[in-house]
C-alpha cells in the first residue's frame, strides 16, 4: 500500500504548475468486524477503505479535498488527477488564508508494524467459546490500519500497523455486568484467558444483592478507566491553545483565578509512548512529548498549525481538534493493591460513563457510574452498586479532593471505531478521592 | 456508473439463499467564516457498497470502494465467507428472515440547489453574517457556517429489488461566544446545528438565518452579568431546541430495538424499557404523542425507504402517553416478534444498518406559549441545549441550556445562566402538563448522533412544540 500511494503521489507532483504546492494525505484500513450480543454474532463483516485528502496551495490561497480510492492504480491515478484538476479549478475563486501553515522542511519518517494478527475464523471460535455459558456482548476489530503523506517539497511519511482490539462485557443482569478489553498486535490465548477469568471472577460479586445509596459526598476509588474517562472529558476544550485564546477552555479558571490542580497532576501528550502517528497532516512531526500540567499547574497548550499562525506561536504538531492523541497521567504513590485498604469505606468505580459540562468554564462535568461499581466496606468489596450520577468539579475530583494516584498505570488504546479505527491511546493510574458529589 | 453497477451485482450475488448491496456516494462540502476570515474549505466526495449475505442462517458482509467485477466479487467473497463462519451462531437464524424487496425512486426536496449558488456568494453570506456576530469588545469568539451534503443511494437484492434515493441536507451554524474575567457563554442558533434540514439554499430564509447574529450576541453578552439559575423544584417550559434533545435522549434512545435487545449493552447501553412493556405501558401523560415520522419531505431525517428497503411510514410510538411501537428495523422486529418501524440505517458505506432514530416528533397540541407560560406560577424557561449526559438504561438524566429566563406568576421575567436540569425518564414524561400548539411547533434535528459498534454518527431528525413540565429538578452553576 505504502509504493502505490508514493508511486500516485510522485504523478500528482508532476503535474503541478507553476509555484503549486501540494499535500497529499492518505488513511486507510482494512478491518474485520465482529459484533457479538449473547455469547452468538450479530453482525460480522470485512471493511477495506482508503480515503486520500489532496490540498492544493498557490500562495495565499488553499483548497483541499477528501476522495475515495479504489486500490487499483489504473483506476485511482485518473480519480485522483480528476480531483487534483477540480481544486485548480476552483482554487482562484477561495479568499486568501492568513492562518495557512505548512511543513516546509521535509522530515521523512516510518513505522512499519509486523501482521502477526491471528486467522479471524480462529479468533471467532476462541471469543465464543471463552463465552459459553455466559452473557458475552460485545465487538472485536482486527486488522491493518495505515498512514501516509508526501508534499510536493519532498516529504514523506509512512505508517503501518495491525492491531486487534476485543471490548466486551459479561453480563450478570440488567445493567450489571464487567467491562473488559484485550488489545495488541499478536493474540495470545494465555492473556486472554486471565483477561477472561479475571472478569469471571468480578462477574460473580455482581450476584451479590446491589446497593443503592443516597445522594451526598463520598470517598470514591476511581478505576484508571474511570480516571480516564474524567480526563478525557477535560481533554475536550481543555489544553488546546484556540479554546485558551478564545476563553472557551474548560481550564479557563487555571487561566483567569490561578486554579491549580493537586500537585500529583502531571498530564502529557505522550506521542513517544503512544500508537499513533507522530507526524500531522499539515507535515509537522510531533515532538516525543508535551507537557501540558506538571505538578498541578497549566504548562504548554496543543498547538495545531492553524492555532500557530493566528496567534504568532511555534506549533507542536497538534490535531486540528487540539486535543491529546496519547494521553499520559503520571502515577502518584499508591501501590494498586492498597487501593481498597486505603479507600476504607466508599465507592469503588470501575467505569464512568456519559461525562458532559455542567459547567464548562468552572469545569464541573457531570455523568454517571456504569459497570462493574461497587460498596466497599472496611477495605472489602460488600456490594455491587446501582448507578449513580456525579456533578463535579475538576478542582474538587483532581485538586482539593485528590488523595493519592496509584503507582502502576494502565495502558488503555482507545476502542473507537468512528469513521475508522482509532490510533488514540491513555496511560492511566488509579485515583483516590475524597467528598466525591452523587446527585441523583 | 449505476447500471453498469448493478449488471456487476447481478453477476455475482446468485447461489446464496439473499444477497444486497447498499450503493452510496456523499459529497460534503463546509464552509465557515470564523472572527470574519474565511477558514479553508472542507471538501469530500466519498463514494462505496456494502454487500450483505445471508445464507444457511447465517449473515456476513463486505465493503469496499473498488466498483469493479472483481472489486464486487471480493466483497462477496468477504460476506460469503463471515455468512459461513457464522450459521447457526448468529442472535437470529437469517434463513427465516423475509428481506423487503422495494422498486422505487425517491428524491428529497432542493429548490434552490446549493451548487447554484456561486462560492463567493457563499462566502459573502458568511463575511456578513460573520461581522454581526461580532457585536461588542466582549465578543471573543464567533462564526457563520454552512455544511451541506448530498446524497445519492442505490440499493438492489438479488430477489430483484432496486430503490434509488437522493437527499440534499443543509446544516448551518451560527454561534457567538462572550467573555469577561472567568465567565464564558456561549449562544447559538438552535443550538448548534439543531436548525438543520433537507433542502439547499432556501432553508437558510425558513429558519431565519440572516436575522439571528445580533439576537444571539446580544444574548451572550447579556448571560456574562445574568445571575445564576435558581436550585430548587420548580416548573419548566422548554423551547423545542431544548425538546429535541429530551426526545431524543429520553424517548428515542430507550425505545431502539436493538437496545432492548441487548445489541448496544457494551456501549451505547440498554434501556429501561423491556418488550412487555408495548401497548401497556404509560410512558407519560396523556398529552404526549409521539411520531416516528419519515414523511416530511424537508425534514433532516426523512426518506422513502430505510438501508435495508424497508418503507417507512409515520407511525404513533406513543399515543396518549401509552407506549405503542418500539423504534426497530426488520432485523429486530424478526428477533423480537414485534411491530416496528422502517429504521435500518447506516451512516456510510462502511457500516452495517442498525436502528436507529431517524424523524422522531412529539407532535402539537393545543396551548399557546403564552398560555403556558401564564399556567406557571414559579418556574425556568429554557432554550437550546448545550450540554447532556443520561445514563446506560437512558434514565438518570442532566441536561444543561444555552439560555434561560425566570417565569414568576404567569410572567417571564429575568435573563438566567448555566440553566440545568435532571430527571429520570421513567417518570418525567408523566409530568408533561401542556404541549405548544403549531405556532410554537418547529422541525430540527442534529447531525451527530452516536452510536453502535463498529461505531457510527448519523443525521436524525426531531420535531416539537414547547412544552410544559412541573415539578423539575432545576439547578444553576458551579
Amino acid at each position: 500500500m505504502q509504493e502505490s500511494f508514493f508511486e500516485l503521489t510522485d504523478g500528482l507532483f508532476e503535474n503541478l504548475q507553476g509555484d503549486e504546492v501540494l499535500l497529499v494525505n492518505f488513511s486507510g484500513e482494512v478491518s474485520d468486524f465482529i459484533r457479538f450480543n449473547r455469547t452468538l454474532v450479530r453482525q460480522a463483516g470485512t471493511v477495506h477503505q482508503r480515503h486520500l485528502n489532496i490540498e492544493l496551495i498557490e500562495g495565499g490561497k488553499h483548497l483541499s479535498g477528501t476522495i475515495t480510492l479504489t486500490g487499483r492504480q489504473e483506476m485511482d491515478v485518473p480519480i485522483a488527477r480528476a480531483a487534483l484538476a477540480r481544486l485548480r479549478e476552483r482554487l482562484p475563486n477561495v479568499p486568501e488564508d492568513p492562518y495557512l501553515l505548512y511543513a516546509t522542511e521535509p522530515r521523512n519518517t516510518e513505522h512499519f508494524g509486523t501482521n502477526n494478527l491471528r486467522n479471524r475464523d480462529e479468533v471467532l471460535g476462541e471469543i465464543l467459546r471463552a463465552g459459553e455459558g455466559r452473557d458475552m456482548v460485545g465487538i472485536y476489530a482486527g486488522g491493518g490500519i495505515y498512514r501516509g503523506l508526501a508534499n510536493s517539497l519532498g516529504q514523506r511519511n509512512w505508517f503501518q500497523t495491525y492491531t486487534f482490539h476485543l471490548d466486551w462485557c459479561f453480563y450478570h443482569e440488567k445493567d450489571k455486568a464487567v467491562k473488559t478489553s484485550y488489545a495488541g498486535f499478536e493474540w495470545d490465548h494465555g492473556q486472554f484467558a486471565g483477561k477472561v477469568d479475571s472478569a469471571v471472577g468480578q462477574l460473580e460479586m455482581l450476584a451479590m444483592p446491589a446497593r443503592t445509596i443516597k445522594p451526598g459526598e463520598y470517598r470514591v476509588y476511581l478505576s484508571p478507566d474511570a480516571v480516564n474517562e474524567f480526563v478525557s472529558m477535560i481533554c475536550w476544550s481543555g489544553f488546546g491553545l484556540k479554546s485558551h485564546r478564545t476563553k472557551t477552555t474548560s481550564l479557563l479558571k487555571m487561566i483567569s483565578d490561578e486554579a491549580k490542580l493537586h500537585p500529583l497532576m502531571t498530564i502529557r501528550e505522550n506521542t513517544r509512548e503512544g500508537i499513533a502517528p507522530n507526524f500531522e497532516p499539515s507535515g509537522f512531526i510531533r515532538p516525543e512529548e508535551v507537557t501540558l500540567v506538571e505538578n498541578g499547574k497549566l504548562h504548554d497548550c496543543l498547538v495545531s498549525p492553524r492555532s500557530a499562525k493566528e496567534y504568532g506561536v511555534e506549533t507542536n504538531g497538534a490535531a486540528a481538534h487540539e486535543g491529546p492523541l496519547s494521553l499520559d497521567v503520571s502515577g502518584g504513590d499508591m501501590p494498586k493493591e492498597d487501593a481498597l485498604k486505603r479507600l476504607g469505606t466508599g465507592v469503588l468505580i470501575g467505569r464512568l460513563w456519559y461525562l458532559n459540562y455542567s459547567d464548562r468554564p468552572a469545569c464541573r462535568i457531570t455523568g454517571m457510574t456504569r459497570f462493574a461499581t461497587f460498596w466497599v466496606q472496611d477495605g472489602e468489596i460488600r456490594a455491587p452498586m446501582n448507578v449513580m450520577r456525579f456533578d463535579e468539579t475538576a478542582y474538587r475530583v483532581l485538586g482539593e479532593n485528590l488523595l493519592d494516584l496509584t503507582r502502576q498505570r494502565d495502558f488503555i488504546p482507545s476502542s473507537s471505531t468512528y469513521g475508522g479505527r482509532a490510533t488514540s491511546s491513555s496511560r492511566m493510574p488509579g485515583a483516590l478521592v475524597d467528598n466525591f458529589t452523587f446527585t441523583l | 456508473m449505476l447500471k453498469e453497477l448493478e449488471t456487476r451485482f447481478r453477476d455475482i450475488s446468485g447461489g446464496v439463499d439473499f444477497c444486497s448491496l447498499r450503493y452510496l456516494r456523499e459529497r460534503d462540502e463546509l464552509l465557515t467564516v470564523r472572527q470574519d476570515v474565511p477558514q479553508p474549505v472542507q471538501d469530500s466526495d466519498d463514494g462505496g457498497f456494502m454487500i450483505t449475505v445471508l445464507h444457511e442462517g447465517g449473515m456476513g458482509y463486505g465493503a469496499g470502494s473498488d466498483l469493479s467485477a472483481a472489486g464486487l466479487k471480493w466483497a462477496f467473497d468477504q460476506a460469503l465467507f463471515w455468512a459461513g463462519q457464522t450459521a447457526g451462531r448468529c442472535v437470529t437464524d437469517f434463513s427465516k428472515l423475509s428481506p423487503p424487496c422495494p422498486s422505487d425512486e425517491y428524491a428529497g426536496p432542493e429548490e434552490n440547489p446549493w451548487v447554484s449558488t456561486p462560492l463567493e456568494e457563499k462566502f459573502d453570506l458568511l463575511r456578513s453574517l460573520s461581522a454581526q456576530l461580532k457585536s461588542c469588545g466582549k465578543i471573543v469568539d464567533w462564526e457563520a457556517s454552512l455544511w451541506h451534503t448530498s446524497t445519492q443511494t442505490l440499493y438492489l437484492t438479488s430477489e430483484g429489488g432496486r430503490c434509488r434515493q437522493t437527499f440534499s441536507y443543509m446544516a448551518p451554524l451560527l454561534r457567538a461566544t462572550a467573555n469577561a474575567g472567568s465567565q464564558t457563554q456561549t449562544r447559538t442558533l438552535h443550538a448548534g446545528r439543531g436548525a438543520c434540514m433537507q433542502g439547499g439554499m432556501e432553508i437558510l430564509e425558513k429558519i431565519g438565518y440572516s436575522d439571528a447574529p445580533r439576537r444571539i450576541a446580544d444574548e451572550a453578552v447579556r448571560l456574562l452579568s445574568a445571575p445564576d439559575c435558581p436550585a430548587g423544584t420548580m416548573d419548566l417550559v422548554l423551547a423545542p431546541d431544548q425538546m429535541i434533545l429530551q426526545i431524543h435522549e429520553s424517548i428515542g434512545h430507550p425505545l431502539e430495538l436493538d437496545r432492548i435487545l441487548g445489541d448496544e449493552r457494551n456501549y451505547a447501553g440498554t434501556s429501561f424499557v423491556t418488550l412487555d412493556m408495548f401497548g401497556s405501558y404509560q410512558y407519560g401523560s396523556e398529552l404526549l404523542n409521539v411520531t416516528f415520522d419519515p414523511t416530511r419531505p424537508e425534514q433532516f431525517a426523512s426518506y422513502a425507504y430505510d438501508d435495508e428497503g424497508l418503507k417507512a411510514e409515520k407511525t404513533y410510538v406513543i399515543e396518549k402517553g401509552l407506549l405503542k411501537r418500539p423504534l426497530g428495523a426488520s432485523v429486530s422486529q424478526a428477533r423480537a416478534n414485534i411491530a416496528g418501524v422502517a429504521n435500518g440505517r447506516a451512516c456510510g458505506w462502511n457500516r452495517p444498518p442498525i436502528d436507529r432514530m431517524a424523524n422522531l416528533n412529539v407532535e402539537p397540541g393545543e396551548s399557546t406559549f403564552d398560555e403556558m407560560i401564564a399556567a406557571v406560577e414559579n418556574g425556568v424557561y429554557m432554550e437550546a441545549n448545550r450540554s447532556w449526559s443520561i445514563d446506560d438504561s437512558r434514565n438518570k438524566f442532566q441536561f444543561g441550556c444555552e439560555y434561560g429566563r425566570l417565569i414568576r406568576d404567569g410572567q417571564l421575567g429575568e435573563l438566567v445562566k448555566n440553566a440545568n436540569y435532571r430527571g429520570i425518564s421513567a417518570t418525567f414524561w408523566r409530568s408533561l402538563r401542556m404541549v405548544g400548539n403549531l405556532s410554537t411547533f418547529r422541525l430540527l434535528g442534529t447531525p451527530n448522533c452516536g452510536k453502535g459498534e463498529p461505531n457510527q454518527v448519523i443525521r436524525v431528525g426531531h420535531a416539537a412544540p414547547a412544552c410544559l413540565f412541573t415539578n423539575v429538578d432545576v439547578f444553576g452553576g458551579a
